[in-house]
């Protein structure tokens, strides 16, 4: 509706210009009205602002306002080696640090053309995949307590601490993990704590499906769900969106299967794709996911092999930790490498990996120093922004929260 | 050289500059002028079909006379294949065309790049910054002449506790 008079006091009543001749209606004055959301908004997932230009209740336009979490991690990787880049990395998507870990390193590693040990490559991809269930299971919670189910949320949580206590066994942190490194892995995972996996494993699926019956038998989750944050495969690939915002349009596109890498060609698994391209799909992806992460999982434990967890270069790869103190050659290796860093071979590659929330890729130039000359993060939270206000138009104030639910955002990642 | 590199030759023969191959990431430098050009050639036509924008970037080099490398990496959701199109722009004059028309998910990236290096986009709908508040006063913090530690903007904040 366009507003009709621009004052009320000329008159209110409004003649049809199309058909003069019914009789006019008594009309009321409307007007655009600007809303602030955010920053500080609980449901904005960290701090995005959002501008509404509302007509009543429906949203005209909205303008993401974001930055507010900005660090400059693009301009501080240009000072530092590239093993000291990793912690930075786990602070852009800190609900999925280990992938961000991942890809990093394995940008780094295509950089510098390193060829990882099959059982490093294993086990990155099972913490990997164990990630991607954290970070499914923190969306699912969050997503659902946003638009007001909260049961899923404690659920959810309650089994996210059980992955979240083996990743502080593992590496020593929960969340700000660093536990890959260029070349391969920090630390082999001892055989109790795959134990503790192989348990995770069997108990996890019946708990799956009870997050599922919390959600799918409730009417209002549903309407909530269902139709909301629709956007069609054309568009979601012409804004670049990736991950299961992507695939929920209905696009096949999972660089775990297009651009095979880790163990990820060495199980069976299969991608979910939507129909409808909506909330809803979304969210039966990744779920569906949860379910084809535990089996890979399952299948990766089995046939593990044995072998080193650290790539054999010396001039680019850590030496191991226990060899450090007592053999002269890893002392100076390791002091040289987080001294200087390792000289990578000029040239600019672009590695994307399939995270959790889409596609996130490293594109690093080298000039041949020890240091990254540049290098630029592909943040699908960002990308996913760009799609914000096209997705949002024509709905109402409150499926705003929906939509932000939608990409699984996180703003470390957005802002970077 | 590679099959795609060839085809671009051959259509733009004047705008083509040079094609890299490298770790299997194949990369065309063309001419700013013709840049959209290229870009709609390889999103529009059916053997090309990059329709997926994976991102867009920018290269400081403060020693060459073109300064600046504007970066654009596209995938092709049919065919599985990546191409990286470059092209360089000197300081006094970083203009490039914007791929907003083409490719929607340009908007954020080239406000980004924008933003952080103060490469301007023509014909982009709402080039504004977009990380850094709209009131930043110390330029572009991705150029190479821009100190780590910024130019002393946030120095001049005053902090509770803060003696002086």
């Amino acid at each position: 509706m366009k507003p009709i008079y621009e004052d009320q006091r000329e008159s209110v009543y409004h003649v049809d210009p199309e058909h003069p001749e019914s009789p006019a209606l008594p009309t009321l004055r409307t007007e655009e009205m600007m809303l602030n959301m955010g920053p500080q908004h609980p449901s904005t997932h960290g701090v995005l602002k959002v501008v509404l230009a509302l007509e009543g209740e429906r949203i005209v336009r909205a303008t993401p306002v974001i930055g507010f979490l900005h660090r400059g991690v693009e301009k501080l990787a240009e000072d530092g080696t590239y093993h000291q880049f990793i912690p930075h990395t786990d602070r852009l998507d800190y609900v999925c640090a280990m992938y961000n870990n991942f890809a990093y390193c394995r940008a780094v590693e295509k950089l510098v053309g390193i060829t990882v040990p099959p059982r490093a490559e294993y086990l990155r991809t099972i913490v990997a995949e164990i990630q991607r269930i954290i970070g499914h299971q923190f969306w699912l919670g969050t997503q659902a307590l946003d638009i007001g189910a909260m049961t899923v949320f404690f659920y959810a949580f309650r089994d996210r601490e059980i992955l979240l206590d083996f990743f502080d066994e593992l590496c020593g942190a929960r969340l700000t993990t660093s536990w890959y490194r260029i070349g391969g892995v920090e630390r082999d995972i001892p055989s109790d704590l795959l134990d503790t996996l192989r348990r995770f494993v069997a108990y996890f699926p019946p708990k799956l499906d009870e997050y599922v019956t919390f959600l799918e038998t409730n009417r209002i989750w549903l309407s909530r769900t269902k139709g909301v944050a629709v956007i069609s495969a054309e568009e979601a690939v012409n804004f670049g969106l990736s991950g299961p915002t992507l695939r929920g349009s209905g696009v096949e596109y999972d660089l775990r299967k297009f651009e095979p890498y880790a163990a990820y060609d060495q199980c069976e698994w299969s991608v979910p794709v939507g129909k409808n391209g909506d909330t809803y799909d979304r969210y039966w992806i990744r779920v569906e996911e949860m379910r084809q992460s535990l089996s890979m999982v399952r299948q990766l434990l089995e046939k593990i092999p044995e072998g080193p967890i650290m790539a054999d270069v010396p001039s680019v790869t850590l030496p191991p930790k226990e060899r450090v103190f007592n053999d002269l050659a890893s002392m100076i290796q390791q002091f040289k490498l987080f001294s200087t860093g390792f000289q990578a071979p000029p040239g600019e590659i672009y590695c994307g990996t399939e995270a959790a929330k889409g596609e996130l890729g490293f594109y690093i130039v080298s000039d041949g120093t020890g240091k990254p000359y540049r290098l630029k993060i592909r943040a699908p939270s960002f990308i996913h922004m760009g799609a914000f206000d096209h997705m949002a138009r024509g709905y109402m104030i409150a499926d705003v929260v929906t939509i932000f639910g939608t990409y699984d955002i996180v703003m470390g990642e957005c802002d970077r | 050289m590679h099959a795609t590199a060839e085809r671009i030759q051959q259509v733009f023969p004047d705008a083509f500059v040079k094609a890299s191959e490298w770790r299997g990431d194949l990369a065309i430098q063309v001419s700013r002028e013709r840049l959209h050009d290229v870009c709609q050639y390889l999103h529009d036509t059916p053997d090309m079909d990059f329709d997926y924008i994976v991102h867009v970037s920018s290269v400081d080099w403060p020693d060459d006379p073109e300064r600046f490398e504007v970066v654009y990496e596209f995938y092709s959701i049919r065919h599985r294949r990546r191409i990286r199109v470059k092209a360089r722009v000197p300081e006094d004059d970083c203009v490039v065309d914007s791929m907003t028309d083409i490719w929607k998910g340009a908007d954020f990236m080239e406000r980004e790049v924008f933003d952080m290096m103060g490469i301007r986009f023509r014909n982009h709908p709402n080039l504004t910054r977009i990380l850094l508040p709209d009131d930043f006063p110390e330029g572009y913090p991705l150029r190479k002449d821009f100190p780590l530690r910024g130019k002393g903007w946030r120095d001049t904040f005053t902090f509770i506790g803060d003696k002086s």
